[in-house]
Protein backbone atom coordinates (compact mmCIF):
# COMPACT_ATOMS: atom_id res chain seq x y z
CA UNK A 1 0.00 0.00 0.00
CA UNK A 2 2.44 2.56 1.32
CA UNK A 3 6.53 2.01 0.18
CA UNK A 4 9.37 4.45 0.62
CA UNK A 5 12.41 3.88 -0.74
CA UNK A 6 16.02 4.46 0.63
CA UNK A 7 14.28 7.67 2.17
CA UNK A 8 16.23 10.60 3.07
CA UNK A 9 15.67 14.13 4.61
CA UNK A 10 17.81 16.60 6.13
CA UNK A 11 16.59 19.44 7.86
CA UNK A 12 19.01 22.94 8.04
CA UNK A 13 21.35 21.20 5.39
CA UNK A 14 24.68 22.32 5.67
CA UNK A 15 24.19 24.90 8.65
CA UNK A 16 25.75 24.35 11.98
CA UNK A 17 22.17 22.87 12.91
CA UNK A 18 21.95 20.48 10.30
CA UNK A 19 19.72 17.43 11.44
CA UNK A 20 19.15 14.68 9.54
CA UNK A 21 15.84 13.58 10.39
CA UNK A 22 15.31 10.25 7.90
CA UNK A 23 18.45 7.97 6.99
CA UNK A 24 17.73 6.05 4.01
CA UNK A 25 15.08 4.77 5.25
CA UNK A 26 13.01 1.93 3.67
CA UNK A 27 9.94 0.56 4.74
CA UNK A 28 6.71 -1.22 3.29
CA UNK A 29 3.34 -0.87 4.62
CA UNK A 30 0.74 -3.59 3.40
CA UNK A 31 -3.03 -3.24 2.98
CA UNK A 32 -4.94 -3.28 5.96
CA UNK A 33 -2.07 -2.72 8.65
CA UNK A 34 -2.20 -0.56 11.91
CA UNK A 35 1.43 0.49 12.21
CA UNK A 36 2.17 2.18 15.33
CA UNK A 37 5.55 4.36 15.70
CA UNK A 38 7.16 5.18 18.54
CA UNK A 39 10.35 6.44 19.35
CA UNK A 40 12.06 8.98 21.73
CA UNK A 41 11.58 12.73 20.90
CA UNK A 42 13.64 13.66 17.40
CA UNK A 43 13.81 10.35 16.58
CA UNK A 44 12.14 11.31 12.60
CA UNK A 45 8.89 9.45 13.85
CA UNK A 46 6.24 12.68 13.03
CA UNK A 47 9.08 13.79 10.37
CA UNK A 48 8.50 9.96 8.11
CA UNK A 49 4.77 10.92 8.76
CA UNK A 50 4.83 13.68 7.53
CA UNK A 51 6.62 12.78 4.15
CA UNK A 52 4.04 10.18 3.68
CA UNK A 53 1.42 12.73 4.20
CA UNK A 54 2.99 14.99 1.57
CA UNK A 55 3.54 18.11 3.98
CA UNK A 56 7.26 17.18 3.87
CA UNK A 57 9.34 16.10 0.48
CA UNK A 58 11.95 13.85 0.92
CA UNK A 59 15.49 15.02 -0.48
CA UNK A 60 16.42 11.71 -2.25
CA UNK A 61 14.49 8.15 -2.41
CA UNK A 62 10.84 7.54 -3.72
CA UNK A 63 7.38 6.93 -2.32
CA UNK A 64 4.85 5.09 -3.83
CA UNK A 65 1.48 4.99 -2.66
CA UNK A 66 -1.04 2.18 -4.22
CA UNK A 67 1.01 1.80 -6.67
CA UNK A 68 1.51 5.54 -7.61
CA UNK A 69 4.63 8.05 -7.02
CA UNK A 70 4.04 10.47 -5.17
CA UNK A 71 7.39 11.47 -3.79
CA UNK A 72 6.77 14.83 -5.46
CA UNK A 73 3.01 15.42 -5.24
CA UNK A 74 2.01 18.05 -2.45
CA UNK A 75 0.06 17.43 0.08
CA UNK A 76 -3.55 18.30 -1.40
CA UNK A 77 -2.87 16.13 -4.29
CA UNK A 78 -2.19 13.09 -1.93
CA UNK A 79 -5.02 13.62 -0.29
CA UNK A 80 -7.28 11.08 -2.53
CA UNK A 81 -6.04 8.40 -0.64
CA UNK A 82 -4.92 9.88 2.80
CA UNK A 83 -6.83 11.32 5.74
CA UNK A 84 -5.14 13.07 8.74
CA UNK A 85 -5.16 13.41 12.32
CA UNK A 86 -3.72 16.16 14.05
CA UNK A 87 -1.66 16.55 17.06
CA UNK A 88 -3.71 19.26 18.05
CA UNK A 89 -7.32 19.21 17.48
CA UNK A 90 -7.38 22.78 16.68
CA UNK A 91 -5.85 21.98 13.08
CA UNK A 92 -8.06 19.62 12.10
CA UNK A 93 -10.87 21.49 11.53
CA UNK A 94 -11.51 24.97 11.01
CA UNK A 95 -13.13 26.38 14.63
CA UNK A 96 -15.30 29.50 13.01
CA UNK A 97 -17.24 27.08 10.65
CA UNK A 98 -20.21 24.86 11.68
CA UNK A 99 -19.80 21.12 11.97
CA UNK A 100 -22.07 20.66 9.30
CA UNK A 101 -19.57 22.74 7.21
CA UNK A 102 -16.18 20.96 8.45
CA UNK A 103 -17.85 17.82 7.35
CA UNK A 104 -18.89 19.15 3.66
CA UNK A 105 -15.57 19.73 3.73
CA UNK A 106 -14.29 16.04 4.15
CA UNK A 107 -16.75 14.62 2.38
CA UNK A 108 -15.42 16.28 -0.62
CA UNK A 109 -11.65 15.50 0.45
CA UNK A 110 -10.61 13.72 -2.99
CA UNK A 111 -13.47 15.71 -5.28
CA UNK A 112 -13.89 19.18 -6.53
CA UNK A 113 -15.43 21.92 -4.32
CA UNK A 114 -17.33 23.65 -6.53
CA UNK A 115 -19.95 26.41 -7.30
CA UNK A 116 -23.09 24.17 -6.15
CA UNK A 117 -24.94 24.68 -2.61
CA UNK A 118 -24.08 20.65 -1.59
CA UNK A 119 -25.27 21.16 1.96
CA UNK A 120 -28.86 20.58 1.85
CA UNK A 121 -31.52 18.72 3.92
CA UNK A 122 -30.10 15.11 2.78
CA UNK A 123 -26.28 15.70 3.42
CA UNK A 124 -27.20 17.43 6.81
CA UNK A 125 -29.47 14.60 7.81
CA UNK A 126 -26.44 12.12 6.85
CA UNK A 127 -24.05 13.78 9.33
CA UNK A 128 -26.38 13.74 12.18
CA UNK A 129 -26.75 10.30 11.73
CA UNK A 130 -23.23 9.51 11.50
CA UNK A 131 -22.48 11.58 14.72
CA UNK A 132 -25.37 10.04 16.49
CA UNK A 133 -23.05 6.89 16.55
CA UNK A 134 -20.27 8.44 18.52
CA UNK A 135 -22.95 8.57 21.52
CA UNK A 136 -21.89 12.08 21.87
CA UNK A 137 -25.10 14.32 21.91
CA UNK A 138 -23.81 16.55 19.47
CA UNK A 139 -26.39 15.88 16.43
CA UNK A 140 -28.44 18.23 17.73
CA UNK A 141 -25.22 20.62 17.70
CA UNK A 142 -24.43 20.55 14.13
CA UNK A 143 -24.60 23.96 13.07
CA UNK A 144 -22.70 25.04 16.10
CA UNK A 145 -19.36 26.39 14.93
CA UNK A 146 -17.23 23.11 16.24
CA UNK A 147 -14.50 25.61 18.18
CA UNK A 148 -16.94 25.87 20.55
CA UNK A 149 -16.65 22.33 21.64
CA UNK A 150 -13.89 20.41 23.75
CA UNK A 151 -10.54 18.94 22.47
CA UNK A 152 -11.82 15.50 23.07
CA UNK A 153 -15.08 16.04 20.55
CA UNK A 154 -12.82 17.94 18.31
CA UNK A 155 -11.14 14.56 17.79
CA UNK A 156 -13.47 12.22 17.37
CA UNK A 157 -15.56 14.64 14.71
CA UNK A 158 -12.25 14.68 12.65
CA UNK A 159 -11.95 10.76 12.85
CA UNK A 160 -15.47 10.71 11.38
CA UNK A 161 -15.01 12.99 8.98
CA UNK A 162 -12.08 11.31 7.90
CA UNK A 163 -14.37 8.75 6.75
CA UNK A 164 -16.68 10.88 5.12
CA UNK A 165 -14.92 10.04 1.80
CA UNK A 166 -13.00 7.45 0.31
CA UNK A 167 -9.96 6.49 2.66
CA UNK A 168 -7.52 4.21 2.21
CA UNK A 169 -5.13 5.49 4.39
CA UNK A 170 -5.54 7.38 7.75
CA UNK A 171 -2.58 8.94 9.50
CA UNK A 172 -2.69 9.81 13.09
CA UNK A 173 -0.27 11.95 14.62
CA UNK A 174 -0.08 11.64 18.48
CA UNK A 175 -4.08 12.16 18.19
CA UNK A 176 -4.73 11.90 22.15
CA UNK A 177 -1.49 14.43 22.97
CA UNK A 178 -3.83 17.04 23.76
CA UNK A 179 -6.43 14.99 25.75
CA UNK A 180 -7.01 14.07 29.09
CA UNK A 181 -7.35 10.34 30.04
CA UNK A 182 -10.62 9.23 29.38
CA UNK A 183 -11.09 11.56 26.04
CA UNK A 184 -7.99 9.99 24.87
CA UNK A 185 -9.02 6.58 25.50
CA UNK A 186 -11.87 7.52 23.70
CA UNK A 187 -11.00 8.67 20.76
CA UNK A 188 -8.01 5.93 19.86
CA UNK A 189 -11.85 3.35 20.76
CA UNK A 190 -13.16 5.12 17.84
CA UNK A 191 -10.54 5.40 15.30
CA UNK A 192 -9.36 1.68 15.88
CA UNK A 193 -13.39 0.88 15.55
CA UNK A 194 -13.08 2.78 12.34
CA UNK A 195 -9.69 1.63 11.09
CA UNK A 196 -11.44 -2.04 11.26
CA UNK A 197 -14.72 -0.80 10.09
CA UNK A 198 -13.59 1.02 6.98
CA UNK A 199 -10.63 -1.43 6.48
CA UNK A 200 -7.97 1.06 6.41
CA UNK A 201 -4.64 1.52 6.12
CA UNK A 202 -3.27 3.10 9.31
CA UNK A 203 -0.25 4.88 10.65
CA UNK A 204 -0.26 6.38 14.36
CA UNK A 205 2.81 8.40 15.85
CA UNK A 206 2.73 8.16 19.75
CA UNK A 207 4.33 8.60 22.68
CA UNK A 208 2.32 6.30 25.09
CA UNK A 209 3.44 3.59 25.31
CA UNK A 210 0.48 1.75 26.76
CA UNK A 211 -1.78 2.90 23.70
CA UNK A 212 1.28 1.42 21.23
CA UNK A 213 0.67 -2.28 23.00
CA UNK A 214 -3.02 -2.14 23.22
CA UNK A 215 -3.55 -0.71 19.28
CA UNK A 216 -2.31 -1.52 16.32
CA UNK A 217 -0.80 -4.96 14.25
CA UNK A 218 2.23 -3.77 14.11
CA UNK A 219 5.01 -1.26 16.01
CA UNK A 220 8.06 0.08 14.91
CA UNK A 221 10.37 1.93 16.89
CA UNK A 222 12.19 5.20 14.92
CA UNK A 223 15.80 6.49 16.49
CA UNK A 224 18.44 9.03 14.91
CA UNK A 225 15.94 8.64 11.88
CA UNK A 226 15.94 5.10 11.42
CA UNK A 227 13.58 2.30 12.00
CA UNK A 228 15.24 0.41 15.26
CA UNK A 229 12.50 -2.20 15.68
CA UNK A 230 9.67 -3.66 13.47
CA UNK A 231 7.43 -6.25 15.09
CA UNK A 232 4.05 -7.04 13.50
CA UNK A 233 1.06 -9.95 14.12
CA UNK A 234 1.39 -12.39 16.75
CA UNK A 235 4.57 -11.00 18.06
CA UNK A 236 3.63 -7.59 18.67
CA UNK A 237 0.04 -9.04 19.99
CA UNK A 238 2.27 -10.93 22.66
CA UNK A 239 4.79 -8.62 23.36
CA UNK A 240 4.61 -7.28 26.50
CA UNK A 241 4.27 -3.64 28.44
CA UNK A 242 7.47 -3.79 30.58
CA UNK A 243 9.38 -4.77 27.12
CA UNK A 244 8.29 -1.68 25.36
CA UNK A 245 9.26 0.18 28.05
CA UNK A 246 13.04 -1.61 27.83
CA UNK A 247 13.37 -0.39 24.68
CA UNK A 248 13.77 3.17 26.05
CA UNK A 249 16.28 2.34 29.08
CA UNK B 1 -31.43 66.22 3.44
CA UNK B 2 -29.81 65.79 0.14
CA UNK B 3 -26.85 65.62 2.12
CA UNK B 4 -27.74 62.53 3.45
CA UNK B 5 -28.63 61.25 0.45
CA UNK B 6 -25.98 61.95 -1.07
CA UNK B 7 -23.63 60.08 1.81
CA UNK B 8 -26.32 57.33 0.90
CA UNK B 9 -25.53 56.97 -2.56
CA UNK B 10 -21.84 56.55 -1.49
CA UNK B 11 -22.45 54.52 1.34
CA UNK B 12 -23.92 52.07 -1.20
CA UNK B 13 -21.14 52.41 -3.79
CA UNK B 14 -18.45 51.71 -1.37
CA UNK B 15 -20.21 48.31 -0.46
CA UNK B 16 -17.77 46.81 -3.19
CA UNK B 17 -15.14 48.02 -1.21
CA UNK B 18 -16.66 46.57 1.95
CA UNK B 19 -17.04 43.26 0.53
CA UNK B 20 -13.60 43.31 -0.74
CA UNK B 21 -12.01 43.94 2.71
CA UNK B 22 -14.86 41.30 4.37
CA UNK B 23 -13.63 38.88 1.95
CA UNK B 24 -9.59 39.58 2.06
CA UNK B 25 -9.53 40.47 5.79
CA UNK B 26 -12.20 38.14 7.57
CA UNK B 27 -12.16 35.06 5.71
CA UNK B 28 -8.56 34.87 4.09
CA UNK B 29 -7.26 36.64 7.37
CA UNK B 30 -4.85 38.75 4.70
CA UNK B 31 -4.33 42.23 5.50
CA UNK B 32 -4.60 43.20 1.88
CA UNK B 33 -4.09 46.66 0.81
CA UNK B 34 -4.22 46.23 -2.94
CA UNK B 35 -7.19 48.12 -2.48
CA UNK B 36 -6.21 52.12 -3.16
CA UNK B 37 -4.69 50.95 -6.48
CA UNK B 38 -8.01 48.92 -7.39
CA UNK B 39 -10.60 50.68 -6.50
CA UNK B 40 -8.61 53.78 -8.12
CA UNK B 41 -8.02 51.09 -11.82
CA UNK B 42 -11.99 50.59 -11.52
CA UNK B 43 -11.98 53.99 -11.31
CA UNK B 44 -10.14 55.08 -14.54
CA UNK B 45 -10.73 51.65 -16.48
CA UNK B 46 -14.57 52.69 -16.52
CA UNK B 47 -13.90 56.74 -17.00
CA UNK B 48 -11.22 55.88 -20.10
CA UNK B 49 -13.88 53.50 -21.41
CA UNK B 50 -17.07 55.45 -21.03
CA UNK B 51 -14.92 58.68 -23.22
CA UNK B 52 -14.20 56.42 -25.65
CA UNK B 53 -17.49 55.42 -26.40
CA UNK B 54 -17.42 51.58 -25.23
CA UNK B 55 -20.89 49.96 -24.49
CA UNK B 56 -21.63 49.88 -21.11
CA UNK B 57 -22.20 45.74 -21.35
CA UNK B 58 -18.36 45.82 -22.07
CA UNK B 59 -17.07 48.08 -19.01
CA UNK B 60 -18.70 46.16 -16.37
CA UNK B 61 -16.68 42.73 -17.22
CA UNK B 62 -13.48 45.07 -17.98
CA UNK B 63 -13.44 46.15 -14.54
CA UNK B 64 -14.00 43.40 -12.84
CA UNK B 65 -11.03 41.71 -14.84
CA UNK B 66 -8.52 44.52 -14.11
CA UNK B 67 -9.70 44.24 -10.53
CA UNK B 68 -9.41 40.62 -10.55
CA UNK B 69 -5.59 40.94 -12.35
CA UNK B 70 -4.63 43.47 -9.91
CA UNK B 71 -5.10 41.20 -6.69
CA UNK B 72 -4.28 37.74 -8.57
CA UNK B 73 -1.37 39.61 -8.44
CA UNK B 74 -0.70 40.36 -5.03
CA UNK B 75 -1.90 36.57 -3.94
CA UNK B 76 0.70 35.70 -6.53
CA UNK B 77 3.84 37.89 -5.31
CA UNK B 78 2.37 36.62 -1.75
CA UNK B 79 1.76 32.93 -2.03
CA UNK B 80 4.74 32.25 -4.69
CA UNK B 81 7.37 34.47 -3.64
CA UNK B 82 6.52 34.23 0.11
CA UNK B 83 6.44 37.98 0.37
CA UNK B 84 4.47 39.19 3.45
CA UNK B 85 0.62 40.09 2.46
CA UNK B 86 1.08 43.54 3.20
CA UNK B 87 4.08 44.24 1.42
CA UNK B 88 2.86 42.67 -1.72
CA UNK B 89 0.16 44.63 -1.39
CA UNK B 90 1.81 47.92 -0.87
CA UNK B 91 4.17 46.94 -4.10
CA UNK B 92 1.14 46.32 -6.67
CA UNK B 93 -0.54 49.21 -5.72
CA UNK B 94 2.42 51.41 -6.17
CA UNK B 95 2.46 50.10 -9.63
CA UNK B 96 -0.82 50.24 -10.23
CA UNK B 97 -0.44 53.83 -9.97
CA UNK B 98 1.90 54.68 -12.75
CA UNK B 99 -0.48 51.82 -14.44
CA UNK B 100 -3.72 53.98 -13.54
CA UNK B 101 -2.08 57.21 -14.77
CA UNK B 102 -1.57 55.63 -18.08
CA UNK B 103 -4.57 54.66 -18.54
CA UNK B 104 -6.42 58.01 -17.54
CA UNK B 105 -3.83 60.08 -19.45
CA UNK B 106 -3.97 62.72 -17.40
CA UNK B 107 -5.13 63.41 -13.84
CA UNK B 108 -8.96 63.83 -13.83
CA UNK B 109 -10.93 63.13 -16.23
CA UNK B 110 -14.48 64.51 -16.91
CA UNK B 111 -17.42 62.34 -17.98
CA UNK B 112 -19.82 65.04 -18.90
CA UNK B 113 -22.93 63.61 -20.33
CA UNK B 114 -22.10 60.13 -20.96
CA UNK B 115 -24.08 57.78 -20.81
CA UNK B 116 -23.49 55.97 -17.32
CA UNK B 117 -25.13 53.23 -15.45
CA UNK B 118 -26.92 55.84 -13.71
CA UNK B 119 -28.64 57.21 -17.06
CA UNK B 120 -29.99 53.94 -18.62
CA UNK B 121 -33.28 54.04 -16.84
CA UNK B 122 -35.29 57.08 -15.54
CA UNK B 123 -37.36 55.72 -13.68
CA UNK B 124 -38.27 58.58 -11.49
CA UNK B 125 -37.11 62.68 -12.13
CA UNK B 126 -35.70 63.32 -9.35
CA UNK B 127 -31.73 62.26 -10.78
CA UNK B 128 -30.56 61.29 -7.17
CA UNK B 129 -33.61 59.45 -5.93
CA UNK B 130 -33.40 57.31 -9.22
CA UNK B 131 -29.68 57.13 -8.68
CA UNK B 132 -30.70 55.34 -5.27
CA UNK B 133 -32.86 52.72 -6.98
CA UNK B 134 -30.64 51.82 -9.46
CA UNK B 135 -27.80 51.55 -6.69
CA UNK B 136 -29.51 49.74 -4.45
CA UNK B 137 -30.81 47.07 -7.12
CA UNK B 138 -27.21 46.71 -8.10
CA UNK B 139 -26.04 46.59 -4.86
CA UNK B 140 -29.38 43.84 -3.92
CA UNK B 141 -28.13 41.68 -6.60
CA UNK B 142 -23.95 41.80 -5.65
CA UNK B 143 -24.82 41.09 -2.04
CA UNK B 144 -26.93 38.06 -3.28
CA UNK B 145 -24.58 36.79 -5.75
CA UNK B 146 -21.74 36.91 -2.79
CA UNK B 147 -23.56 35.35 -0.51
CA UNK B 148 -24.75 32.28 -2.76
CA UNK B 149 -20.68 31.93 -2.98
CA UNK B 150 -20.12 31.45 0.20
CA UNK B 151 -23.05 29.10 0.75
CA UNK B 152 -21.40 26.85 -2.00
CA UNK B 153 -18.78 24.22 -1.76
CA UNK B 154 -16.43 26.37 -3.03
CA UNK B 155 -17.55 29.34 -0.72
CA UNK B 156 -16.88 26.86 2.30
CA UNK B 157 -13.34 25.88 1.36
CA UNK B 158 -12.84 29.67 0.90
CA UNK B 159 -13.76 30.37 4.37
CA UNK B 160 -11.81 26.95 5.33
CA UNK B 161 -8.46 28.27 4.00
CA UNK B 162 -8.37 31.66 6.11
CA UNK B 163 -9.62 29.51 9.51
CA UNK B 164 -6.96 26.78 9.65
CA UNK B 165 -4.61 26.21 6.74
CA UNK B 166 -3.32 22.18 7.79
CA UNK B 167 -7.03 20.99 7.73
CA UNK B 168 -7.84 22.39 4.02
CA UNK B 169 -4.70 21.33 2.48
CA UNK B 170 -5.05 17.77 3.55
CA UNK B 171 -8.94 17.92 2.78
CA UNK B 172 -7.18 18.39 -1.28
CA UNK B 173 -7.24 22.38 -0.94
CA UNK B 174 -4.60 24.03 -2.87
CA UNK B 175 -4.30 26.94 -0.40
CA UNK B 176 -2.38 29.01 -2.84
CA UNK B 177 -4.35 28.82 -5.50
CA UNK B 178 -7.63 29.46 -3.23
CA UNK B 179 -5.86 32.59 -1.66
CA UNK B 180 -4.59 33.90 -5.25
CA UNK B 181 -8.76 33.42 -6.36
CA UNK B 182 -9.74 34.77 -3.22
CA UNK B 183 -7.47 38.09 -3.69
CA UNK B 184 -8.65 38.39 -7.09
CA UNK B 185 -12.39 38.35 -6.11
CA UNK B 186 -11.64 40.91 -3.43
CA UNK B 187 -10.09 42.93 -5.63
CA UNK B 188 -12.62 42.73 -8.39
CA UNK B 189 -15.26 43.95 -5.55
CA UNK B 190 -13.38 46.85 -4.85
CA UNK B 191 -12.83 47.75 -8.56
CA UNK B 192 -16.38 47.59 -8.68
CA UNK B 193 -16.79 50.57 -5.91
CA UNK B 194 -14.69 52.61 -8.43
CA UNK B 195 -17.02 51.73 -10.93
CA UNK B 196 -19.70 52.85 -9.71
CA UNK B 197 -18.41 55.88 -7.80
CA UNK B 198 -16.78 57.54 -10.98
CA UNK B 199 -20.30 57.13 -12.68
CA UNK B 200 -22.05 58.46 -9.98
CA UNK B 201 -19.83 61.55 -9.26
CA UNK B 202 -19.11 62.15 -12.74
CA UNK B 203 -15.17 61.64 -13.10
CA UNK B 204 -12.19 60.04 -12.84
CA UNK B 205 -9.40 61.47 -10.97
CA UNK B 206 -5.89 59.54 -10.24
CA UNK B 207 -5.81 60.59 -6.63
CA UNK B 208 -9.85 58.89 -5.79
CA UNK B 209 -8.42 55.62 -4.28
CA UNK B 210 -5.95 57.59 -1.80
CA UNK B 211 -6.52 56.01 1.96
CA UNK B 212 -9.68 54.35 0.49
CA UNK B 213 -8.65 51.09 2.47
CA UNK B 214 -9.66 53.20 5.89
CA UNK B 215 -13.03 53.09 4.23
CA UNK B 216 -13.68 49.25 3.45
CA UNK B 217 -11.94 48.52 7.20
CA UNK B 218 -14.00 50.84 8.77
CA UNK B 219 -17.26 48.99 7.18
CA UNK B 220 -16.34 45.92 8.16
CA UNK B 221 -15.19 46.47 12.11
CA UNK B 222 -19.16 48.13 12.64
CA UNK B 223 -20.24 45.45 10.66
CA UNK B 224 -17.98 42.73 12.98
CA UNK B 225 -19.05 44.80 15.77
CA UNK B 226 -22.69 44.29 15.46
CA UNK B 227 -21.88 40.61 14.40
CA UNK B 228 -20.29 40.13 17.83
CA UNK B 229 -22.47 41.62 19.66
CA UNK B 230 -25.76 40.20 18.32
CA UNK B 231 -23.73 36.97 18.18
CA UNK B 232 -24.61 36.17 14.52
CA UNK B 233 -23.41 33.39 12.77
CA UNK B 234 -25.78 33.63 9.30
CA UNK B 235 -23.47 34.28 6.51
CA UNK B 236 -26.49 36.45 5.18
CA UNK B 237 -26.63 38.36 7.73
CA UNK B 238 -23.21 39.53 8.31
CA UNK B 239 -23.23 40.21 4.54
CA UNK B 240 -26.20 42.44 5.09
CA UNK B 241 -24.00 44.13 7.92
CA UNK B 242 -21.23 44.59 5.84
CA UNK B 243 -23.24 46.58 3.55
CA UNK B 244 -24.85 48.47 6.16
CA UNK B 245 -21.18 49.65 7.60
CA UNK B 246 -20.77 50.82 4.66
CA UNK B 247 -23.42 53.37 4.92
CA UNK B 248 -22.94 53.90 8.35
CA UNK B 249 -19.46 55.12 7.53
CA UNK B 250 -20.72 57.59 5.13
CA UNK B 251 -22.84 59.10 7.76
CA UNK B 252 -20.74 59.70 10.58
CA UNK B 253 -18.60 61.45 7.94
CA UNK B 254 -21.50 63.30 6.45
CA UNK B 255 -22.55 63.73 9.74
CA UNK B 256 -19.35 65.42 11.02
CA UNK B 257 -18.85 67.40 8.10
CA UNK B 258 -22.79 68.23 8.49
CA UNK B 259 -22.19 69.87 12.23
CA UNK B 260 -19.28 71.87 10.91
CA UNK B 261 -15.98 70.15 11.36
CA UNK B 262 -13.60 71.36 8.75
CA UNK B 263 -13.41 69.40 5.57
CA UNK B 264 -9.31 69.38 5.40
CA UNK B 265 -10.19 67.83 8.82
CA UNK B 266 -11.91 64.97 7.10
CA UNK B 267 -9.39 62.14 6.91
CA UNK B 268 -8.10 62.92 10.58
CA UNK B 269 -11.82 62.26 11.80
CA UNK B 270 -11.93 59.30 9.82
CA UNK B 271 -9.01 57.82 11.28
CA UNK B 272 -9.92 58.93 14.92
CA UNK B 273 -13.47 57.12 14.63
CA UNK B 274 -12.14 54.04 13.13
CA UNK B 275 -9.88 53.74 16.12
CA UNK B 276 -13.20 54.61 17.94
CA UNK B 277 -14.95 51.43 16.99
CA UNK B 278 -11.91 49.32 17.13
CA UNK B 279 -11.30 50.21 20.35
CA UNK B 280 -14.17 50.66 22.50
CA UNK B 281 -15.81 47.56 22.80
CA UNK B 282 -12.17 46.68 23.93
CA UNK B 283 -12.47 49.09 26.54
CA UNK B 284 -15.79 48.29 27.69
CA UNK B 285 -15.32 44.66 27.64
CA UNK B 286 -12.27 45.64 30.42
CA UNK B 287 -14.59 46.81 32.82
CA UNK B 288 -17.43 44.21 32.49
Amino acid sequence: MIELNNIHKTFNTSKPNEVIAINKVNLQINEGDFVVIVGSNGSGKTTLLNLVAGNILPDSGTITIDGNNVTRLPEYQRSKWIARIFQNPLSGTAADLSIIDNFRLAALRTKNKGLSIGKNEQFKKLVRDKIATLGMGLEDKVEQPIGTLSGGQRQALTLLMSVMDTCKILLLDEPTAALDPRSAENVLRIADDLIKEYKLTAIMVTHNLKDAGNYGSRIIQMGEGAVLKDIAGKEKDSLQQNELYSWFG
Amino acid sequence: MDFYLTALLQGLCFAGIAFGIYISMKIFNIPDITTDGSYTLGGVVTGAMLTHNQPGYLILPAVLLAGALAGALTGIIHTKLKINALLAGILVMTALYSVNLTILGRSNLPLLNLPTLFSVANLITDVNQNSLIILMGFVLILTTLIGYLLKTDFGIAMRATGNSEPMIRALGVNTDRMKITGLAIANALTALSGYLIVQLQGFADISMGIGIVIVGLGSVIIAETIINWLRITSVWLSLVLVMAGAVIFQFVLALTLNIGVDANLLKLVTAVFVLLIVGLPRLTGRQA
